[in-house]
């Protein structure tokens, strides 16, 4: 398939530096430098120590992306770049990167939404994207559920948290429990050794009256912490596993009922699950479960695609050139909060010429 | 030589070609906010003034600071990028040599204090004896810490009454691109493209584990 479009992806819109290089829905590089262990100490991601390590890794990152792709910078199609949500001064480095590299190669830029390449990776592991697609999208950052009609101008929100993301919930449970950061990999293991039905935490908007697709996880992140403190102030041991795992089910369950409720509502068969939080293992269980029982294909990418990376960038920027979409300009900027409904962000240059026509 | 010099440490975003002998074209805008989206635009205009291709280009200079963090990082991975997709040695220049270079070229004699805005009630400064060589910065403090000379320059000298202050208030890269190609005839090595930041990180260690429950 060497027609298919060659494209390098650059992420930076938190604290990875990801470069992907694709050929259509075929991965060839994925090159990751991470900062996570500079934040670590913080409990939480530090924007400034992000960008300065974005700055850094930058160059070096791309060239080991072009090495294992075994590809030269010249013979890309195009460069995709993260252009928002995330991070601004972190954003801000990919995005300069990017104009760059696509201005000295005389390449097209292409400035597309962080959300939409989360359910763009898929078509790395499982070919194009069903039309339409409804995506689960957990993660530190973001809990959303979204509907495709085309992953390359159609998404639509349909519910998001209105507190805390589902992977904040998981980083701020492992603080109380004092298992570090982040949380996610370390609760889900703490998890397997507990038991999810021992403690009935509460699920948040979870009744007849509340939005069918949002998501609230404050509540849940409030009740747990209490317990625990209630625990160590009657002076007896915390069950850290129980608690991980009761956690944790709550979670999951609101997820994927919220998720599969979607797809139904919706007339939708195929749910994608992406973001950090996709690598859970109980999340992937239970929407497994769920899914088969109502006759749902799950799509779930595998671990190391659901978190930040270059290559879901990169893959968007391949069905972008596939489909002929309108390439950025040079004076693309990094928009911290991009709306999820703008896949990627064209050139105005046609809008502009639609006013001076109005005058 | 076919060099090309921008800098954003300042809220000037500027951009010059220079042949080895002289400014081919310039371009210098102020405007804080938006060096990301105004700097690779400003790079490719001013290219096309020199009537300059960018293959045509031998070297690249950029303005490592000392400047406000955001702004500063976009030069300097925009010279890291097109250094490398062009394959073109990044020379790094001290902002504040760049202003004192020009505050020279534009007059000014004797010794001097350059100094920028570091914001939080803070300036970037250095010193220049009357040969022009700098003796002391490039450091971050409040004006009235530092010991300028009789006379000073840059938005930051003027912003807080520092003695004689005067312009130039920002960096343009006219001079900085002729203070590279100067420094370099002179065998002299530029700095690496690396962000002189003289300032630790932002960042608030949170204090452990915070009760919900009333004390
Ligand atoms: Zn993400």
């Amino acid at each position: 398939m060497a027609d298919e479009p060659l494209v390098l992806g650059i992420e930076t819109s938190c604290d990875e530096t990801g470069v992907g290089i694709v050929r259509g829905t075929t991965l060839l590089a994925d090159a990751v430098a991470s900062s996570v262990n500079d934040h670590a100490r913080f409990g939480g991601v530090v924007p400034e120590i992000a960008s300065r390590a974005h700055l850094e890794a930058m160059v070096p990152t791309i060239q080991r992306a072009l090495d294992t792709a075994g590809v030269k910078a010249s013979d890309l199609d195009g460069i995709a770049v993260t252009a928002g949500p995330g991070l601004a001064g972190a954003l801000l480095v990919g995005v300069s990167a990017a104009k760059a590299y696509a201005w000295a190669l005389d390449k097209p830029l292409y400035g597309v939404n962080h959300l939409a390449s989360h359910i763009c990776v898929d078509q790395l592991e499982h070919g194009r994207l069903p039309e339409p697609t409804m995506a689960l999208l957990v993660s530190g950052g973001h809990s959303s559920l979204l509907l495709s009609g085309d992953i390359t101008s159609d998404v639509r929100p349909l519910g998001a948290t209105i507190d805390d993301a589902a992977g904040e919930a998981f980083d701020k449970v492992a603080r109380v429990l004092g298992l570090g950061f982040p949380g996610g990999p370390v609760v889900d293991r703490m998890a397997r050794e507990g038991d999810g039905r021992a403690i009935a935490f509460p699920r948040g908007l979870n009744n007849a009256g509340d939005p069918a697709y949002d998501f609230s996880f404050s509540g849940l992140k409030t009740a747990v912490a209490r317990w625990v403190e209630a625990k160590r102030r009657a002076g007896e041991p915390v069950p850290v596993a129980d608690v991980a795992a009761s956690f944790q089910e709550a979670v999951t369950d609101v997820l994927t009922r919220k998720a599969v409720r979607a797809c139904k509502d919706n007339d939708v068969d195929h749910l994608m699950i992406g973001g950090g939080v996709a690598a859970n293992s109980r999340l992937r269980e239970m929407a497994q479960q769920r899914c088969d029982k109502a006759g749902i294909v799950l799509r779930v990418p595998r671990p190391g695609l659901c978190t930040d990376n270059g290559a879901m960038v990169a893959a968007l920027g391949a069905e972008m050139v596939w489909r002929d979409r309108t390439p950025s300009s040079f004076d693309l900027s990094a928009d911290s909060s991009l709306p999820v409904t703008e896949t990627h962000v064209p050139h105005t240059d046609f809008h502009a010429h639609a006013h001076e026509a109005l005058k | 030589m076919l060099l090309l010099a921008f800098d954003t440490a300042t809220p000037a975003v500027t951009a010059a070609v220079h042949d080895g002998e002289r400014v081919l074209a310039e371009s210098y805008e102020v405007d804080a906010r938006r060096h990301g989206e105004l700097l690779l635009p400003t790079i490719d205009a001013v290219l096309r003034t020199a009537g300059v291709d960018k293959r045509q280009l031998t070297d690249l200079a950029v303005g490592v600071g000392p400047g406000p963090y955001t702004g500063l990082r976009v030069g300097l991975v925009t010279a890291a990028a097109l250094g490398d997709a062009l394959g073109l040695p990044v020379h790094g220049v001290c902002t504040l040599d760049a202003i004192a270079h020009q505050a020279r070229t534009e007059g000014l004699d004797g010794a001097f204090t350059v100094a920028t805005d570091a914001r939080r009630k803070e300036v970037y400064w250095a010193s220049y004896d009357a040969s022009g060589a700098r003796v002391s910065g490039p450091a971050v403090d409040r004006p009235a810490e530092i010991e300028p000379g009789e006379r000073t320059v840059g938005a930051g000298a003027l912003l807080y009454g520092l003695p004689a202050a005067s312009g130039p208030e920002h960096v343009s890269a006219g001079a900085l691109a002729d203070f590279a190609v100067r420094e370099l005839a002179a065998g002299r090595e530029l700095l690496p493209n690396a962000p002189l930041y003289l300032r630790r990180p932002d960042a608030q260690v949170p204090a452990g584990y915070k009760a919900v429950l009333p004390a």
